[in-house]
Parts: C-alpha cells; structure tokens; sequence
C-alpha cells in the first residue's frame, strides 16, 4: 500500500530541485501494516517494505525522478523511472534521474533476484498517476473547468474543448498546494497510450558511458582520500599471527600498514580482516602490499581440498536424504519392474568476477561515514558498515555509483565496510582497491553441487517414477555456519518446482558444509539444477529413442497450473495466484524455440549438432536451442543460439534482449570452463588467465531473442536466460559427438 | 623526468618509473574513463593508444611513454564523438559499460588499420577485451557499423 504526500514544501531533493517546485512523496507501507494495524500478522510475501520514489518537476518543466534501485547494465535505472514517466505523460528528453542515496524509506534497494521491475511497476505507474492528476487539477483549477475536461498530453495538460494549454513547469506550483488524491481516485492509461512501456529506452547513462565519463565505484574519490590494498588470509576464518611491513614501508608512496580484524562469529557480510597498506596512489599500496610478510593461523577450513569435497558430494548424492517435495509412491514405482535409468552431476564452485573489482571510498568522521559504492543493496552497506564502527545505522550515508557489473557480488558489502573501518583507524577518507587476484581469491562463491537424478521408465520410455537429490552447500552458511541443508529459496530454484507431469516424484536435499563463502551468483541454484533436470530429461529422450521436444512435451505434460500444495513453494517472492507455475506457457515456449531454430527440419554436418532445454526461473519461461560445431581438436564453435522468453509485460524489450544475449554468454562462460576450486582451504585460481571466462571467440555468434507478446505481470529479466542455455548446450554437444555431458566446465572434458 | 603528451596536452611526470600508465592516468590526471580490470593484460579495459596504437596501460610503464603521444576514451572524439562511440550508442552496446571504453579504443585501433575488417579481423582484434556482460554480438555489429561510417 502506498502513502503518497505532498512534500513541496519541505526538504526533500533539497539541493536537487529549487524552492517552488511541486514534489511528492511516495512512500510505501507494508500491506500488513497499512491494513489491519499490526506487522507480520497477513501474507509474508507483502511484509517487506515496498519501494518509495521521490518525484520532482521544476517550474521549468525539468521533471526528476529518483533511481532508488542500483544499475548494473539491466537498466533497472532507467526502466522504472520510464514507468513513471510515462503515467505521467511526461516527455522523457525532460526527465533527470537522481540516484537514490541507502535509505529504508525507499523499501528495498537490493538490486537482485530479477526484482526490480516486477516488484515495483505498479508503485511507479502509481506515483507517475498522482501527480498527473494532480497537475490535471492544477490546470482545471486556472481555467475553472472540470478536471474531466482536461487531459494530460506529453508534458501539457489540455482543455480538451478549447484546446488551451499548460505545460507541467507552469502547473508546478499551483499542484505543489493540492491535497494528495486517494488511491482509489487514480486513473491509469490505458495500454493503448503507453508511450514508453513496452517500447522502452536506452539506458540514460549511455552518453557518458561511451564517453568514458561515467562514474564506476572505481572512478569515485573524496578530497584528502588515501589508498588501501589489504592482505587478507588466504583460508575463510584465518587470523594474522604475526607479520612484517619493514620492506612495504619502504615503498614510495606508502605511508603505513593498518591491521583489519577478523570477522566475529558468523561471517556474514562481515570483512575477513588482514594487512592493509596504505599509499598515497593505488599503484604505491599495491607494490607495498607484495611487500608484505604475514604468517597465518588458518584454522578449521584449511582441511578444504576440493577433490575430496567431490567425493563427498557425491556419495552423499546417491543416499536417502531430507524430503523436500513428495508426491505418489516413488519407492514402488522403482520397485514395479520398469527399466531404471540414473546419473549423476557435477557443477564445481564458480566466481562472480564482474569487469569493475571491488572498490569503495569512505570516510569516518565524527561518529559518522560517508561511502560512495557501487553496490547492489546500499541499505545492506549502512547496516554492515554501521555494525563494523560501531555506529548507528541512520548514520551511514551511501551514495550509490554505477557498477562495473555485479551478478550478486555487490549486494555482499564486506568492501565498503573495509573501508570505513580503515578511515576510522587513519582519519582520513580511504579508497580500498581490490586487485583481480582478491576478486577472484576471496569471493561469495557460487555453490559447488552434486546432483543425483533416477527414473524409471515404461516400454514407452515414460517415466512413471522419478527421485531427483541435490547436495551442495548453502548460502545461509553465511548466518550460520553450521546450517548444512538448502533453504527453501534454493530448492524452489529448480528442484522442488519441477514441473513434470509424473504420477510418483520426489525430491531431497543432501547436508554438505561450508568452508568457503558461499554467495548467490546471477540465476543461483537454477544453474545446476536446470544443468542436471534437463540433462536428464534429454538423456530419457534418447534412451527411449524419441525427439527431445515431443519427450519434453509429455513430461511436462498437459498445459496447468503445477500443483505446490504441501510443498514449500517461496516462488521468487511472487504470489503464486499472480505468478503461477503456468505450464502451458513452459510449453509455449519450448514448441516456439523448436520453430524458430528449425528444430527436426535440419539436416547437420558430423561433429554439429542442435540441442534444447526449457526452464522457468524468476516467474519468467525461457527455452534455447543451441547449435555447435565441434571441430577435430575438440574447440567448441556455437553458431547460433533461438531464445524465446515469456516474461509477462516486459517494459524495456530492447535492453530486455541484451539481458538474454549477455546470459547465452555468461552460461557458455560457466559451461565451457567456469570453475573454482580449492587446495587446503585457500582457492586456487586468481585471474583471467586461470579462471577464464568466456571471449568474443568463445561466445555465441548470433543469438535471437524472442519475447512472447504477453500482459501477463512482469516477470524478471536479469536472470531467466542463464539456466536453460547451459543443458541445451550440453545436449547439442550431445547431439553433435555422442559424448554424454555430465560434468562442468566442459575443457576438462575430452570430446574427440 | 618522463615527458607524455596525452589527449594532446604536454605532462611531465618524476615518479616511479615502474608505476602503469593506467594508474598514472587514473590517479594523477584523474582521467577516469580508462579502467582497471586485472592488471595483467589479460582483459583490455585498460586499453589506451600509444602513438595511434592500441596497447594496455596496466602493463605500460611511465618509463616507456617518454615522448609518447597517448590518446584515452576522453580523447577519442576529440571533435565530437568518434564513429566507434556513435555506433557504440546506436546499437545499443553497452550493459554495465566498464569495460567499453578498453573495447572502443580497441576498436578504433583496429579501424586504422583495416577500413572494412571481416569478422575472423573483428575476432581477432577484439578478443582479447573481456565484456563479462556478455555484448559481444552487439560489439562485432557496432564494429562494423563504425566502419561504414569511416568509410
């Protein structure tokens, strides 16, 4: 529920916008709240605080709108104040974004989870519709006309009769008196008058990022900043036990060392102490810093080697296990006589490793911090930077930057309270710069998982039982690091919500312990769930000798509504009435790539091949057909990749396409070579060089977007087009080779 | 004393000879358009020009731009947008963006000297810049848009 005020006359956007001008306060209420009085007692899914916007418009006609929500190159900045502007008809070459500073009242900023769009569409055509009305008002009022005779059209409202016009600058003043309509008093244009939503807009950023003028985290700076490269220890949990800065100090340019303490208790977003050095330029404390010489304790974790963590994985994988999702009688199914058919999977850990390594500048002063980051989530970075100094949480400003890419990384803000704490100990603001090496060495990584997959099938090949475990570690470690099980939110990523029509299916979750960081990573469990699901279901097409789209079909079965009763169904935090596991639309899409790819109509060279896979994710379907060449020393060539996406009301189809093109890549990135690992406790990769990640070269050629037409609720974006793409590609080396895909990266894998 | 002319203004510089290019641009000039992303070659966001060449700053020591002639993202244009940075905008390029500057001075490198480069040239040249969203096919369309442009 929103609460929508008329703040002209007080502070908000002060320095932003000047004293006449008309602004409103969109703030918005839990629904539990606004309705019945008291927190927590109705629906979970609404008790988080929604979003609140600031909206603005000068006597000039310049209209501003906050960006509350961080840009990572999905154009979440732009697209939801393009909502906005188009309910209020406002002419978008008039609009200025304002970046939102961390603050509670805007609801959450945690820019993650594919949310962005689908979480706060109706709060931005709502605001867009308060103040249209309101300048509809204004304009009736001058002219001493009903407000029914008077429309608003781009930046004007009209007297429709006399074809008289104000524009919104003239309006401003005269709208910044009104009393603020009620919500049931809103009207909202039609679809047919959308100028914006649907035809969408290149990111508002775009002219300084071309120019190379643009400001990253890396590019912020306070006056007077100093520059910290820090040492951490090389295990998660270790402790400096002595170390010698005699050489470092000699470096020109570096001023000290400062030691960062150890995280306390739970890790959390906490950062993992060490040796800073600090220097007077970045390139000083990075030479200062391999001056360094630290002894570690490195306590429980340096047991960690990932070679034997497999291995436990795996057994773990193939024995009874936690029951997640349950239905018919899976045991008598594989007991009653029909061919049993079983694999096993394996995804290794992987980084984030976004373009812009971690970077933060703050500064300490007073009982206070100011932090200019480029962060996913800046209310997460006033808490962890309040914690870390001991301050009070409404005494952290964060100013929020563009990011140089995030994937999950930068909603974890370990960085920014790094360098809040080395301001308070050197008194002066300070830059901490990661090196590529610490991005890559001392990540939120994604989960290693191994996932164990058995059917049995009939003499048509159908399955009439299926039993799918997963084991990996989970990302509440982070809380607790004895937590050993997934959490509901990761198995409903692909494993609980499978969608198959099977009279006897369960599912199960393994225990398997953290030792290292465990973070969510663009898609998150859906990637070696979607990777082991639709594997599987493509190796039973084959066994059954049918084609992988018709067997695909049956299994999904006929179009419905997939029925979660008793199960614990978190649904990417969607109302499951609104956001169904609709399979008729999974079906859509799958029969829709088939088409476009030309898929059963193809005729392939040896060594090329097609291959399909369909997942649903972030309540939005996607299905890839994935074409490769595999050449005579095993190089893996993809020609072309069909997407098709049905993401409901999708506001920004062009950037929406980029998203989808992006992940074939970032899922060839995971699928081709993606993999973290350790040797007693301490990660084994540091660089591009040996945690590679996909080339121009390597990538897609070509690959087409299709966004099914659809007024379904939008769905996320960011995200959907990762899971699929990787199984599809499997089965197309399938395909193409004969060789059966069931580990990743694909370069340890010898294909001719 | 090194002697750098960059963006076409004279500066001299008496620091560690050894410190990059890269961080000499970043922190001293303040010119932030060049970016750092691994500091070993590896990935091209830090790609300036060294006398009209393409080249990696983060491995570029200060002793050798000693009268070197060194152009960055904000020198690229120098009279208004450069055809690489207007076929960057018209075909939409950029997601994050970080690592778009190191690809148009890439970019551009290779348009001096192939007018009309094919795709195995645009594979070739480009490769070596990381774009970890992932706009490759939207790279190799800009490139060759830019190309129609020059020509």
């Amino acid at each position: 529920m929103s609460a929508i005020e008329n703040v002209s006359r007080r502070g908000f956007l002060k320095g932003v916008v000047s004293a006449g001008a008309f602004v409103l306060s969109v703030r918005y209420l839990p629904e539990s709240l606004h309705a019945e009085g008291l927190p927590g007692n109705t629906r979970i899914d609404h008790a988080a605080f929604h979003p609140g916007i600031f909206l603005g418009i000068e006597p000039d006609g310049t209209v501003y709108i906050v960006a509350h929500r961080s840009e990572m190159g999905t154009t979440s900045r732009t697209s939801l104040p393009l909502i906005l502007a188009d309910e209020l008809d406002a002419d978008w070459k008039r609009v200025r974004l304002e970046q939102a500073l961390g603050d509670e009242r805007y609801g959450s900023q945690n820019t993650d989870g594919s949310h962005s769009i689908r979480e706060f569409f109706e709060t931005m055509r709502k605001a867009g519709a308060t103040a249209r009305l309101m300048l509809t008002q204004a304009a009736a009022n001058q002219w001493k006309v009903s407000p029914d005779e008077c429309k608003a059209d781009l930046h004007t409202i009209v007297h429709t009769a006399t074809g008289r016009k104000l524009g919104y600058g003239e309006l401003a003043a005269a709208a910044s008196k009104l009393p603020v309509p009620k919500p049931e008093d809103l009207k909202f244009k039609p679809k047919s008058a959308w100028r914006y939503i649907g035809k969408g807009s290149p990111s508002y950023d775009l002219p300084q990022v071309v120019t190379g003028k643009a400001v990253y985290g890396m590019d912020a700076r306070m006056d007077g900043m100093v520059y910290a490269s820090i040492e951490r220890p090389p295990v998660l949990g270790g402790k400096v036990k002595s170390f010698d800065d005699k050489e470092a100090l000699k470096v020109a340019g570096v001023s000290r060392t400062v030691s960062v303490e150890p995280f306390q208790g739970a890790w959390g977003f906490q950062p993992l102490g060490g040796v800073a050095v600090i220097a007077n330029n970045t390139w000083a404390a990075f030479q200062g810093r391999k001056k360094l010489r630290v002894e570690w304790e490195n306590g429980p974790n340096a047991g960690y080697n990932s070679g034997a963590y497999r291995k436990e994985l795996q057994e773990k994988s193939r024995t009874a296990a936690k029951v997640a999702r349950n239905h018919g009688d899976v045991d008598a199914g594989f007991a009653g006589g029909g061919k049993i058919i079983e694999a096993d999977y394996y995804v290794p850990h992987l980084a984030h490793a976004a373009m812009e390594p971690l970077v933060a500048v703050a500064e300490f002063r007073n009982g206070k911090v100011a932090a200019w980051a480029p962060t996913q989530n800046p209310q997460a970075v006033q808490e962890t930077v309040a914690k870390a100094c001991g301050i009070a949480k409404d005494d952290v400003i964060c100013h929020v930057t563009l990011l140089g890419g995030g994937f999950g990384r930068k909603s974890k803000p370990d960085y920014v309270a790094e360098a809040a704490l080395l301001s308070k100990k050197v008194g002066r603001p300070v830059k901490v710069v990661w090196t590529r090496e610490d991005d890559i060495r001392f990540d939120f990584y994604h989960s290693v998982a191994a996932v164990y997959m058995k059917a049995a099938v009939d003499s048509s090949g159908k399955p009439t039982a299926w039993l799918q475990r997963t084991v990996f570690p989970p990302i509440l470690s982070m809380n607790n690091p004895n937590e050993d099980h997934a959490a509901d939110f990761e198995m409903g990523m692909g494993m609980t919500d499978v969608p198959f029509d099977i009279p006897n299916l369960r599912v199960e979750n393994g225990a398997a312990s953290a030792h290292v960081r465990i973070g969510w990573l663009r898609s998150v469990s859906n990637i070696y769930h979607a990777f082991a699901v639709q594997t599987f279901a493509d190796e039973l097409a084959h066994a059954a000798k049918r084609d992988p789209v018709d067997y695909m079909l049956d299994l999904i079965g006929p179009p419905r509504i997939v029925d979660m009763a008793g199960v614990a169904n978190p649904n990417y935090g969607g109302d499951y009435e609104q956001y169904p596991n609709d399979t008729g639309r999974l079906r859509k899409v799958l029969e829709m790539a088939a088409e476009k790819s030309g898929w059963g109509k193809r005729k392939f060279a040896k060594g090329a091949g097609m291959g399909i896979a369909v997942h649903r994710s972030f309540l939005t379907y996607v299905a890839n057909v994935v074409e490769v060449q595999v050449s005579d020393d095993g190089t893996i060539h993809i020609p072309r990749v069909e997407t098709v996406v049905d993401a409901g009301l999708v506001t920004n189809p062009e950037t929406a396409r980029s998203q989808f093109e992006g992940a074939a890549v970032f899922g060839t990135s995971i699928a081709l070579m993606g993999s973290i690992t350790a040797t007693d406790g301490a990660i084994d990769q540091s660089n591009f060089n040996n945690y590679p990640v996909a080339r121009m070269k390597e990538a897609p050629v070509r690959t087409n977007v299709h966004l099914v037409e659809s007024d379904a609720p939008p769905a996320g974006i960011g995200e959907p087009g990762v899971p699929p793409f990787i199984p599809a590609l499997c089965n197309a080396i399938f395909a193409a080779t004969g060789k059966r895909v069931r580990e990743l990266p694909l370069n340890k894998m010898k294909l001719v | 004393m090194v002697k750098v002319k960059v963006n076409g203004k004279e500066f001299s510089y008496d620091g560690d000879p050894a410190m990059p290019l890269l961080w000499y641009v970043r922190d001293e000039l303040r010119l932030t358009g060049t970016k750092f992303g691994c500091g070993m070659s590896l990935c091209g966001a830090c790609t300036v020009h060294k006398d009209g060449v393409a080249v990696r700053s983060c491995i570029t020591p200060m002793s050798a731009v000693d009268g070197a002639e060194i152009t960055t993202v904000e020198g690229l244009g120098a009279s208004g947008l450069h055809p690489v940075q207007k076929a960057w905008m018209q075909i939409n390029v950029p997601q994050c963006g970080y690592c778009q500057p190191g690809q148009m001075m890439q970019a551009a490198s290779l348009l001096k000297t192939k007018k009309n480069p094919t795709d195995e040239d645009i594979d070739a040249a480009m490769s070596g810049n990381i774009c970890r969203c992932g706009t490759y096919q939207r790279i190799r369309a800009a490139v060759k848009a830019a190309a129609r442009e020059m020509a």
